[in-house]
């Protein structure tokens, strides 16, 4: 999984003193600043998340960029939180571990369901970064082959070893989109 | 099996699958506190070394630390077995070593105070080879450890915990082998099992003598106690056990976190959580113990092992707070796989200047059995004897003994795993690959196929105690009241699943408490395959005494004896006259009723697991490609089909499999550092590089409890590794014997490039 780095818009950080996130649909406007609610020019996009708004579903394991544990969406491509900072993603989409699924009828994405039919996970600890990578891969490929999806979710460690598990249920997933 | 059960053997989803996928489970890190500081440890660059002088004051003077505790600062609680080694000390051992701790009111400030501690070391020789560290002369790293072989024994295992296998007569089984080898074998890797979320620890310290800590493990519980003795004995201690992100046994102990964690809030009356980065992870929180054997085996033409005869080094680092348990452990499985009349096997302990070992799956008869199986391989080679037949001839039998962990003789009174063994060589098509040893099964222009197989088991799967309480409540629901955390194993579903079965209640009307040692009972927690036989073993006889209970209680009111009730969907009956029936309720609204169980330990079951490994080498490249893994077991009753899947499934991660693969801590011997701490350098398995694996799994009924089933989660790692080294050494025709089989270990023993040399194990 290649990180994603946004480069436009770099120059201009000095001088920005807000940034614009659309988090799950939900538009936040954060101060840039050393405040506890502020942003930090040092903060991730993976601190941000779960310090500053809460939103604890996204995990840290490495916080180097390897294990793939916090894995988000942003405009709809899978980017590592940990290696991704916030004040990069001015005026982005991010949708985490807790935008999947319909809130309104509280319906979970096929992809969760698919998981919780299959028990792809043991710990589950790594489980909302994996789930978002798939959701990468079937945003962009909505029928993929069991290569691809073991390719797909190459940077996703799981140390359980749920891998067997979370193949199934991806590939379910697969077949239900299609 | 006769019994068909609503729940039992069923796949039902996991209680806490839906929070898990939609992000809502809160580890350990996820919990938020008032007032929270941060703590982080200034660890030491040297292996070995005495802190002559420590400057605090610019950590101190900087904005938003509230304090920085170094050797000077502490009481002189000590960890270890026995307990010697001081939390904070005047002395370093390792590269690492807790030099000082600092809390803050952000992680950031914490980190920036670390750096402006100044330390002046005098430095010490190190030394990182147990041979090296057993020599006269050799750097001490302990005074109370002369030689540096630490005191053998397991205080916990009583006071004769095993601490060698010595019986029959060694000498006469010599006289009576056909064959005798002898050598040197070692697992030395020293692989990290590596969860996926590191160590961690949240401690609040209340005046004069009281600490809660919440804390990440698979055993909330034992924290309590093991907290309690680190401690001196004078400090109560309350532990909350949440979610775990993977233990693999390592967080069993977690000692390090937890007291540090404690420190910091016992000298800033806040709470402080620490938890470590995944560099301190990999090179400052436990790996597996090395291991390394010479020792000679004498066996007859037909199987019959008549004597081993050797020592047993086993490296623990720089303290061992279980290491004695593991060799406990590892030496009744050894009896467990060989069924020999005469051993003189004498483990000894030593403690070298790296990062401590601690628990890992396998515990300690995998480390064992990764050096003994490549020699009695050696000795099946000469005697022209096929591996599985070896194997399924020596596994124990009925009627067969061992001497375990602590000290006693057991007869084994389980069942035979002969089936077992069959049937997984027949799926795996052992009889077709095996061509005989250094033999490989394909060759493929300059690709050569190997397969190779390897067997553990251990009779911890009725180990310690446990207790648990179960309510009912006139509403027709239940309550577990556990100190049962969940770690990835989905035990806290099983045993809703067994309360459910017991009380014949709808699975959504069976819930669990957390872990909160303050009011749930004591609890050894779920390790060594235990959780099945005997957590599930109080589980049941919990719920039993609460349907005792509530049948006493409501018997009058149906003009029944209560042996003439049963209960279905919180709906009591009298047995063949379902008209005459009562709800729950009738227990009165203002009343619960909670039933008591407890569990024994029993170590007269042992559980088994066979590996079987296929490998293709490229003889070019040497690099090794697992292609393909089955295991073979019998658990007597299958409680949670894809839950033991996934168990098994286990057998590839936390330092199994891949082990003898490319999993390894590097482990620089002339500094003491470790090369490889952190996610890149350390290799692990990818989505993209699957073997095929298979698991057959037989339920021949066990003599456990009402369910007849056992654990085997634990042990999927353990036969792993020999089974590779033995496939891969088929496949190339060449003995190879140390782990993990690299692609430049496979061209040396190809004479494709020379040997590395190694520098002496003291810097």
């Amino acid at each position: 999984m290649a990180v994603k780095m946004i480069k436009q818009g770099r120059k201009k950080t000095a001088e920005q003193e807000r940034i614009h996130l659309t988090i799950n649909g939900k538009a936040y406007e954060l101060l840039v600043g050393s405040e506890p609610d502020h942003v930090e020019a040092s903060h991730t996009l993976a601190h941000t998340l779960r310090e500053t708004l809460g939103l604890i579903g996204t995990k840290v394991s490495c916080d180097n960029g390897a294990c793939g544990c916090c894995t988000v969406l942003m405009d709809n491509k899978a980017v590592l939180s940990c290696m991704t900072l916030t004040i990069e993603c001015d005026k982005r989409e991010i949708t985490t571990i807790e935008g999947l699924g319909d809130k309104p009828t509280g319906k979970l994405d096929p992809i969760q369901q698919a998981f919780i039919d299959h028990t792809a996970f043991q710990c589950g600890f790594c489980t909302p970064g994996i789930i978002m990578s798939a959701k990468a891969l079937l945003n962009e490929n909505p029928s993929p082959t069991e290569e691809e999806v073991k390719e797909g979710l190459s940077g996703n460690f799981c140390r359980c070893i749920s891998h067997y598990q979370v193949v199934k249920a991806v590939m379910a997933t697969s077949r239900g989109v299609r | 099996m006769a019994d068909t059960y609503r729940y039992i053997g069923k796949a039902t989803p996991r209680k806490d699958a839906a929070e898990i996928v939609t992000g809502k489970t809160r580890y350990l890190n996820d919990i938020k506190f008032p007032n929270l500081l941060y703590g982080k440890v200034l660890r030491s660059p040297y292996p070995h070394a005495i802190i002559k002088r420590i400057d605090k004051t610019k950590a101190q003077g900087l904005a938003g630390v509230k304090a920085v505790l170094t050797w000077e600062d502490v009481p002189d609680w000590k960890g270890g077995t026995p307990r010697y080694t001081r939390i904070l000390d005047a002395k370093v051992r390792y590269v690492g070593d807790a030099v000082a701790l600092v809390a803050a009111t952000s992680e950031d400030i914490a980190r920036e105070a670390i750096g402006l501690i100044d330390v002046e070391y005098e430095i010490l020789p190190a030394v990182f080879d147990m041979e090296e560290a057993l020599k006269p002369g050799a750097p001490q790293l302990y005074d109370e450890f002369p030689g540096n072989v630490v005191t053998p024994g397991a205080p916990i295992f009583g006071p004769h915990s095993l601490k060698q296998v010595v019986m029959g007569d060694v000498e006469k089984g010599f006289e009576e082998a056909d064959v005798i080898t002898e050598g040197t074998f070692g697992y030395e890797n020293i692989p990290n099992p590596l969860p996926v979320e590191a160590p961690g620890a949240v401690a609040l310290w209340e005046e004069p003598n009281k600490v809660t800590l919440w804390v990440t493990n698979q055993s909330s519980y034992l924290d309590k106690i093991t907290l309690f003795h680190i401690f001196g004995r004078r400090v109560e201690v309350r532990t909350h056990g949440g979610p775990c992100g993977g233990s693999f046994g390592s967080k069993m102990m977690s000692w390090q976190v937890q007291t540090y964690a404690t420190l910091l809030s016992r000298a800033t009356g806040q709470p402080v959580k620490i938890v470590f980065t995944k560099e301190e992870h990999l090179a400052a929180f436990v790996l597996r113990p090395g291991s390394r054997m010479h020792a000679k085996v004498g066996m007859k033409k037909d199987g019959t092992v008549t004597a081993v005869s050797g020592t047993w080094l086993i490296d623990t680092g720089y303290y061992s707070m279980t290491t004695q348990s593991q060799v406990a452990v590892g030496c009744g499985e050894v009896q467990i796989m060989v069924r020999c009349p005469n051993w003189n096997l004498k483990p000894t302990i030593v403690c070298t200047n790296r990062n401590a070992s601690g628990i890992v799956r396998g515990f300690g008869g995998q480390e064992l059995k990764c050096a003994f199986i490549p020699l009695l391989s050696l000795a099946m080679e000469k005697a022209g004897l096929d591996p599985v037949e070896f194997f399924k001839k020596n596994y124990v039998k009925p009627g067969d003994g061992y001497f375990w962990r602590d000290g006693n003789w057991y007869t084994y009174r389980a069942i035979d795993y002969t089936k077992a063994i069959e049937k997984g060589a027949e799926q795996f098509g052992w009889k077709e690959k095996w061509k005989g040893w250094l033999v490989p099964t394909a060759v493929n222009g300059k690709k050569r196929g190997g397969v190779g197989v390897g067997v553990h088991g251990n009779a911890d799967v009725g180990e310690d105690a446990s207790e648990a309480y179960v309510r009912v409540h006139p509403d027709g629901t239940a309550v577990i009241i556990s100190s049962v955390t969940e770690h990835g194993t989905g035990q806290r579903s099983n045993y809703i699943k067994m309360v459910a079965e017991v009380l014949q209640l709808p699975l959504e009307r069976v819930s669990m408490t957390p872990s909160d040692s303050l009011f749930t009972p004591y609890e050894f927690g779920p390790a060594g395959s235990r959780g099945t036989y005997a957590i599930g073993g109080a589980m049941i006889a919990a719920a039993d005494d609460a349907k005792k209970k509530l049948f006493e209680l409501v018997a009058p009111m149906l003009g029944a004896a209560p042996q003439a009730l049963e209960t279905v969907d919180g709906i009591i009956s009298v047995k063949g006259d379902p008209g005459k029936k009562i709800p729950w309720k009738a227990m009165g609204v203002d009343r619960t009723l909670t039933g008591y169980g407890h569990f024994e330990p029993d170590y007269t079951m042992a559980n088994f697991m066979m590996t079987f490994v296929e490998v293709e080498v490229d003889m070019e490249t040497g690099k090794v490609t697992l292609l393909r893994v089955l295991n073979t077991t019998d658990v007597g009753q299958i409680i949670d089909p894809p839950g033991l899947e996934g168990q098994l499934n286990g057998c590839l991660g936390s330092g199994g499999i891949d082990s003898a693969l490319f999993e390894e801590t590097i482990l620089d011997r002339s500094t003491g550092h470790i090369l490889n701490a952190n996610m890149i350098d350390y290799k692990w398995r990818s989505f993209s590089e699957l073997p095929v694996i298979d698991n057959v799994i037989l339920e021949t009924p066990f003599p456990s409890h009402r369910f007849h089933a056992i654990g085997a989660g634990e042990v999927a790692t353990a036969p792993g590794p020999t089974a590779v080294l033995m496939a891969v050494s088929n496949a190339i025709g060449q003995w190879l014997h140390h782990y993990p089989v690299t692609p430049e270990k496979v061209l040396t023993a190809l004479g494709k490039v020379l040997p590395k040399k190694r520098k002496g194990g003291a810097a």
